[in-house]
């Protein structure tokens, strides 16, 4: 953590910190225009905000140049929340399914 | 890289240096380098922040869940929201993640005044979002945003989601428990994540104290790494919840006044 | 690493009896409320879950009178349900969860590292009085009036309908959970930051493998339940939630929450027991462990998959058919990592130099019964069965032969094995076997008839049943009996150890692993010098070839 060279510059970080600005003026925009189903604005947001994160994880919280230990806990963390939705979001969305079973 | 001679006083040099040279005082027991010290704190708080995702993430499953089920009014009751106010806030909080990550640039560089100032402008900046949060939430308790406290059933018969508005299209009686439902998690989860914003900047203004002492050098500033860490998860916790409670359904023009 | 095999029976010198350990460094009640080191923390870990045993030990031992006589009139229903509630709640969360992490984890993880504590040892200290708080609400909510709701807390009877101390209740295990949090943040950052020179991921013991993985689900399981059971809260505060079917709530979401944690909590109970077999069974067989590989590996697969099986306890509730039979497939899968484990631990033995220490029973005790409980798993894990045998004597037959058959056993077999390094002192061996046969019968006489009710359909958590099941209740309630007993005695030759057991050296049984490399009772740092790691673990091969000429 230490140990690599620093440069004085605080450019990247501002950078950074532009884009994630932009983002978020983006995907408040993005909530003033119909589009078609509402899915999209779900998977827009999603998809915004993820970016936005990763940018914040990467850049602001240096896991890009952290060690693999702390890129295994993230990935564990996302995963199993991951696990958590996907599961559970699979039970609520497939109630209403009729099973294919036989007499159905 | 030797600090700007007119940045420390002649006692803050000594300490600094004496920190430069040994930064053994600050070593506990149970490590045997500061190396390894400051690796096992960073660990340890990404660690912890690992377990904060999951903490926040059983609300957004909950929010997923219903918002699923009652898509009409959770978009009904989003759009009611004050997403101005949650954008500034966004906006406070980004950048309250720069100045926390300048002053960790800034503190492994060993300059301790611009250190403390990216603390004070973080501490401020979330003290900002909390003013704005406090008027968000007055201005919510006005506009009978409350369930259980100050809510009327029958404004909601008028509103429908925005997409549909244009046709006509208001929710029913069934849909006003589901309206409730999304303000609660609404008002439990920004509560939640009010609270965790107001952790960060008690523990943020003590350090910009202890920063202002002479307390960090650039061998040991490892504290303010690890504040870093959560503050800019608060951070990511906001990036999540505003679009997912602000901006679920359809925003106009014409709320952009002031 | 040398083996030493020093024999217990040594003359003790003047050296030793003035020698600096944990337990002299320091006297008096501060010294032991505010320390920071490792050791004393789980000796206050371990003086606290005894005493919640005992209190969860007592509390089904009202239900276990109830249920002598089929018109259940010993105490009040409501009493009854209060008594099982107690029982589970208190075995659950406030014994078996902290049992062998928290006592035996913290006592020995670090010196199995090599190291002179944990990373946070302030954290550690946090940690315990999160838990003595736990502990303190639900005994106060216990004596208050109690609670009635079964220790799944389902929704809505708990977030609505039960007007008892639910949520005095709920903040007790809100507080436990975030001390599991706290301690397994420690275990993970510990292990993987503070090992000895040398000591290479596959050079650790499986002890630390197990617990490491315990604590993985630590970490990520706990918030769920936590944040679930804040929400139940709020919501018998506030009257408006997410589990309230007045606003759109399902109650089912509560239990997708709920058994979010409370699957990987049962395997949180059961991995550390896991990882002290592994340390008994090659000690007393005196023969490396077979397939060490395989075993560590399996213990991290046993973490990962057990996420992903929760609903299995929630196949009759009412999720839906496609969502059951994903789970039903994926509980299957979470078998195999422990099978192979089995497999493991019976290669080890095979052609072993077999002995039958206190710590040995009851490591055999544990892999029979662990393998017998854990084959029944299967039967609920098939969706077909579990409709016939969900919320029967079956399931609670199921679970008991693995917390209690396994888990406790496991429990009993670590404390008797790492007795003589915690206390440096060495208990009644007769007595220890004795207790250790008594246990077995006795667990086996309780809760082999419950499975025998339960195919054959009797319902749990009912205070009175048909006069058919009376027989196999009975039995099970003398096996109950004999299983007290059987608990009640170490209570005895352990603290009777303390003053008059025989001293113990270093390594009494001939053991590897770092901790039997100090003294025992261990100096407060645990290593005079930062041990250097040159042979994997297990190397009791390795010994015999040294006996020889």
């Amino acid at each position: 953590m230490t140990s690599h060279a620093h440069s004085t510059s605080i450019r990247p970080y501002v950078i950074v910190w532009a884009i994630l600005i932009c983002m978020t003026i983006l995907t408040a925009a993005v909530s003033f225009f119909e589009l078609g189903t509402t899915v999209w604005h779900l998977i827009i947001a999603l998809v915004i905000a993820t970016f936005k994160a990763s940018l914040v994880i990467l850049f602001f919280m240096h896991a890009a140049s952290s060690s693999r230990l702390t890129w295994i806990v993230i990935v564990c963390a996302v995963f199993f929340l991951g696990i958590l939705f996907l599961l559970t979001l699979t039970d609520y969305m497939s109630r209403d399914m009729i099973p294919l079973m036989p007499g159905h | 890289m030797t600090p700007e001679p007119s940045i420390l006083s002649p006692e803050e040099r000594q300490v600094f240096q004496e920190d430069t040279v040994l930064g053994q005082h600050r070593l506990q027991e149970q490590f045997s380098n500061l190396e390894q010290q400051t690796e096992t704190a960073l660990v340890g708080m990404w660690v912890f922040l690992a377990t904060e995702v999951l903490f926040f993430g059983t609300l957004f499953i909950s929010l997923a869940v219903y918002r699923w089920q009652y898509n009409a009014a959770f978009t009904t009751a989003s759009e009611q929201l004050d997403w101005m106010i949650g954008g500034i806030n966004t906006v406070i909080l980004l950048t309250s993640s720069l100045t926390m990550v300048l002053g960790v640039h800034f503190a492994r560089l060993g300059w301790r005044r611009p250190l403390v100032w990216m603390l004070v402008l973080t501490a401020l900046l979330g003290c900002g979002f909390m003013c704005f949060k406090g008027i968000e939430y007055y201005k919510d308790y006005v506009e009978n945003l409350i369930p259980g406290w100050r809510f009327v059933d029958s404004e909601w018969l008028e509103r429908g989601p925005g997409t549909q508005e244009a046709h006509g299209a208001t929710l029913t009686e069934q849909d006003v428990p589901h309206v409730k439902m999304f303000l609660f998690l609404y008002w439990t989860m920004t509560g939640l994540h009010a609270f965790h914003v107001f952790i960060g900047i008690v523990v943020i203004a003590g350090l910009a104290v202890l920063a202002h002492r002479g307390h960090y050098s650039r061998i040991y500033y490892t504290p303010i790494e690890v504040v870093g860490l959560y503050w800019h998860f608060v951070d990511l916790v906001w990036i999540f919840l505003f679009p997912m409670l602000y901006l679920i359904g359809l925003h106009s023009a014409s709320e952009i006044r002031f | 690493m040398s083996i030493a095999t020093m024999p217990a029976q040594q003359p003790v010198s003047p050296a030793e009896e003035t020698r600096l350990t944990y337990l002299n460094v320091a006297y008096g009640l501060k010294s032991w409320l505010l320390t920071k080191d490792h050791k004393r923390i789980g000796i206050l870990y371990l003086l606290t879950i005894t005493v919640m045993f005992f209190i969860g030990g007592i509390a089904i031992s009202i239900v276990r009178l109830n249920l002598m006589t089929p018109d259940g009139r010993f105490i009040e229903p409501d009493t009854y349900n209060k008594m099982f509630t107690a029982h589970g709640l208190i075995m659950v969360f406030f014994f078996l969860v902290p049992s062998i992490p928290a006592t035996l984890g913290n006592f020995c993880l670090p010196m199995m590292l090599g190291a002179k504590d944990l990373a946070f040892p302030r954290i550690n200290l946090l940690s315990w009085y999160l838990f003595i708080t736990g502990c303190g609400l639900m005994i106060y909510s216990v004596l208050a009036g109690g609670v009635d709701t079964g220790w799944t807390l389902y929704t809505p009877y708990s977030s609505q309908s039960s007007h008892y101390n639910v949520e005095t209740t709920l903040i007790g295990i809100v507080a436990a959970g975030f001390s599991s949090i706290f301690t397994g943040l420690n275990f993970v950052v510990t292990t993987h930051k503070m090992r000895a020179p040398g000591l290479t991921w596959w050079r650790l013991p499986i002890f630390v493998w197990s617990t490491y993985a315990t604590s993985f689900i630590f970490l990520l399981a706990v918030p769920v339940l936590a944040m679930a059971v804040i929400l139940v809260v709020i919501e018998r505060i506030v009257h408006i939630g997410v589990f309230d079917p007045a606003y759109g709530g399902d109650p089912l979401l509560f239990q997708h929450l709920f058994w979010f944690y409370s699957h990987p909590a049962v395997y949180i109970m059961i991995l550390p027991g896991m990882g002290v077999v592994s340390e008994i069974i090659p000690c007393f067989a005196r023969k490396q462990l077979f397939g060490y590989h395989f075993v560590a590996l399996s213990s991290i697969a046993i973490a990962c998959f057990s996420f992903i099986v929760w609903a299995h306890h929630m196949f009759v509730a009412g999720i839906s058919l496609y969502s059951a039979l994903i789970f039903s497939v994926l509980s299957f899968l979470v078998a195999v990592p422990s099978a192979i484990k089995v497999f493991n631990w019976t290669a080890t033995l095979y052609k072993g130099s077999i002995t039958f220490e206190a710590p040995m029973l009851f490591a055999l005790g544990f892999v029979v019964l662990f393998t017998v409980g854990g084959l029944t798993g299967l039967f609920l894990a098939t969706l077909g069965m579990d409709i016939h045998l969900h919320d029967t004597y079956f399931i609670i037959a199921h679970f008991h032969f693995i917390m209690v058959g396994g888990a406790v056993m496991a429990y009993m077999g670590g404390l008797h094995y790492w007795w003589p390094k915690i206390t440096g002192r060495m208990y009644n061996d007769w007595l220890s076997k004795i207790s250790a046969l008594i246990i077995f019968i006795g667990f086996f006489l309780t809760f082999t008839p419950q499975f025998v009710m339960g195919y054959n359909g009797a319902t749990r958590r009912y205070h009175r049943y048909a006069p058919e099941y009376q027989v196999w209740h009975v039995l099970s309630t003398a096996g109950a009996s004999v299983l007290g007993v059987g608990y009640v005695l170490p209570l005895g030759y352990l603290i009777w150890s303390l003053r008059y057991g025989q001293k113990a050296g270093p390594n009494p049984w001939g053991a590897t692993g770092l901790e039997w490399q100090t003294p025992s009772p261990p100096p407060p740092d645990n290593f005079p010098v930062t041990p250097l790691v040159v042979r994997g673990p297990y190397e009791y091969h390795l010994e015999k070839s040294q006996l020889d000429p």
